[in-house]
């Protein structure tokens, strides 16, 4: 049994029942694409050229038509491999952490959050790939017997760790999202009319018939991999942190960066899944299912990182004057005031000022403000890792070597290039897949709807049973 | 050899998990009960063993973290030994990343394959449901009929003091 306090709102509004659960979720998978949908496809498929040309020229000529130079070696791309990984953490963030907290208004969310990870990590795996400038040999990076008399990878580096790192997040997050997505496929299966969709989800629901057994190993299978992936997201911002914190570069050797890093990458990632949540509640009218209650719920997360970050700025700056370092001294000030101070001011607008209106209660539950607040913590998330990695490394040791960088139109396009990948991937999901988790938000409707789902059943169906049945206690959770 | 059952179809969760106890204490096997979602409480009363994925995870991910442990140490410590940033050739705390991570990979990706298995998923071109509703909003519960054994009236009888909805008939070719 548990108690579900009558102060909480319901997270399913509308009076739904089961059935209209799965009319409502498959609609835009039977539909013909819309015209909305075929729009922003395009749109995304333009992204996708941009992003084709631009690793094409990335490519061919070389690391050259990227802007960096000898004193910045890392600008653009780490900036975005940084702040695509750190998008996806909230997916898993959604669909773990809040699994292991028995918190239900996940359960319409976690869907998208976690396909929006998927393609996020996709994303940012594109940029050290690319950066390797030979990407076919990137199997290099894999501890593999070779030709060269067997010289294995470097386990000591961050880098390697990274490799790690990120191909299990990869791999685990698209596991546990295929797990969640096999009940539903079997829902569209099952009601597919047409030759290819009959077959193509019958293949992909691999067999599902929903037996009380299998629903049973499905949610252990769910709650160890929940268990498992959360130390794992843990770990991953923490060793993308370990990028910096290992090296010994004037404001990148911090020990704060692991949790400040993780902090960070919650705070940018649920930005994102707001973004994209308010469009596709919107577009495929699920408003009954991602209700304002959950935008305000997130909303909260975003006030908690966004406060933490903003603490872990503070710190950095007080940490570097206090250690007496005239080096690490001297990053902070110029990042403040140096030539960069524009990119150092937006973030510290973006990040630490935007979300604390989230305070005010109405602003938290207006779908406007949460939207244009969500972009600017986008924005400010991507200016933190600008900042972090271009004005350490712009100003060296020796003033001789001091150096600005500034991104060529390759840099801007292979950027704006990731945009139109993840987007197509996105549209792609919303068609064919099921947005919303339908078996979980079944399994929450009775607890958690308007009306008290099925009770009226419930009652006309029971004449013939002992009373004794009705107040049977079961788990709801 | 061809298998008959009977359906009896639910809309309410509350009520199957109560007409499931009282069919099984009347003495009749449940062959499966399938749901639209997992309902809780279901394991219990259906009689369902507690699942022992968990302690396939945990091998599982004890070999990734020997394996892990035992490749960096061989390759680095034995195979080909180099100094590293000052670093003793066996470094631990630098293997510590490796080492979870691939733990983390073993165990998720053992268990997943495991229950793969054990529940017999895999992609196939046709699948025999028993009442494709089930995947949508109803609850069905599947008796198995012997011939000459059962008697359906009584079963019919049964499932409808329970409150099954529907009571059907279905034959389950092999």
């Amino acid at each position: 049994m548990q108690h579900v306090s009558p102060i909480r709102e319901p997270l399913v509004t509308g009076g739904k029942t089961y059935h209209d659960i799965t009319e409502d979720v498959c609609r835009q998978v039977e539909a013909k694409p819309n015209a909305r949908w075929a729009i922003a496809f395009g749109v995304s498929l333009i992204g996708l050229a941009i992003f084709f040309y631009s690793v094409y020229r990335t490519l061919w000529f070389g690391i050259g038509e990227w802007g960096l130079n000898k004193t910045v070696g890392w600008a653009w791309d780490i900036t975005n491999f940084v702040w695509w990984v750190g998008i996806g953490h909230a997916g898993t963030l959604i669909s773990a952490v809040l699994l292991l907290f028995r918190q239900k208004w996940r359960s319409s969310i976690n869907r998208a959050a976690e396909a929006m990870t998927i393609f996020a990590v996709i994303c940012a795996a594109m940029f050290p790939v690319l950066h390797m400038g030979r990407p076919w040999l990137a199997y290099w990076v894999l501890p593999l017997p070779n030709t060269f008399g067997s010289l294995w990878v470097n386990f000591n580096s961050p880098l390697l760790w990274d490799v790690f790192a990120i191909s299990t997040y990869f791999s685990v997050s698209l596991v546990f999202w295929y797990i969640g997505l096999i009940p539903d496929f079997a829902t569209i299966r099952d009601r597919a009319t047409g030759p290819i969709a009959k077959r193509a989800y019958a293949i992909l629901s691999m067999n599902w018939t929903g037996s009380a057994k299998s629903w049973s190993r499905y949610e252990t299978v769910s709650l160890i991999l929940a268990g498992v992936a959360t130390p794992l997201v843990l770990s991953v911002h923490t060793i993308v942190s370990m990028d910096f914190a290992t090296s010994v570069i004037p404001g990148w050797h911090t020990t704060i960066f692991p949790p400040y890093f993780v902090a960070g990458a919650i705070f940018s990632g649920f930005a994102m899944v707001l973004t994209l949540m308010i469009i596709t509640r919107k577009t495929f009218k699920l408003e009954d299912y991602i209700t304002l209650e959950h935008v305000e719920s997130m909303n909260k997360v975003i006030i908690v990182t966004g406060s933490v970050v903003g603490i872990a700025y503070t710190t950095e700056f007080f940490i570097a004057w206090y250690s007496g370092v005239e080096y690490e001294a001297y990053a902070f000030i110029n990042r403040a005031f140096g030539p960069y101070w524009w990119a150092y001011w937006s973030m510290m607008t973006c990040n630490v000022i935007t979300p604390q209106l989230f305070w005010f209660r109405k602003i938290r539950r207006s779908l406007t403000a949460t939207f244009i607040i969500s972009i600017f913590v986008n924005i400010g998330m991507w200016f933190e890792r600008f900042v972090i990695i271009v004005t350490s490394l712009h100003r060296d040791y020796l003033p001789s070597s001091w150096a600005m960088f500034s991104p060529t139109m390759i840099d801007v396009g292979v950027y704006v290039g990731t945009f139109g990948l993840f987007f197509t991937l996105f549209f792609l999901f919303v068609k064919f897949f099921p947005v919303v988790n339908m078996a979980e938000v079944k399994a929450i409707l009775k607890s958690s709807s308007e009306v008290p789902q099925g009770h009226h059943n419930h009652a006309n169906s029971m004449h013939g049973t002992t009373s004794e049945s009705t107040i049977k206690t079961h788990h709801n959770e | 050899m061809n298998k008959k059952f009977v359906l009896g179809i639910y809309d309410d969760e509350d009520v199957l998990l109560t007409a499931i106890e009282n069919i099984r204490a009347a003495g009749t096997k449940i062959y499966e009960v399938f749901s639209p979602y997992p309902i809780h409480g279901i394991d219990d009363v259906l009689g369902i063993k507690r699942s022992r994925l968990p302690i396939v995870a945990f091998f599982c991910g004890l070999f990734g973290t020997s394996f892990a442990l035992w490749m960096q140490i061989w390759m680095l410590g034995f195979d080909w030994p180099m100094i590293i940033g000052g670093k003793p050739h066996i470094a631990l705390p630098s293997f510590i990343p490796v080492t979870f991570e691939l733990t983390v990979l073993c165990a998720a990706f053992g268990m997943v394959i495991t229950f793969f298995i054990v529940s017999k998923l895999k992609p196939t071109l046709r699948v025999n449901m028993f009442d494709k509703r089930s995947t949508d909003d109803k609850f069905v519960m599947a008796i198995e009929v012997k011939d000459g054994v059962t008697d359906m009236a009584a079963l019919n009888e049964l499932l409808r003091s329970n409150g099954a909805i529907e009571v059907n008939e279905k034959e389950v070719v092999k």
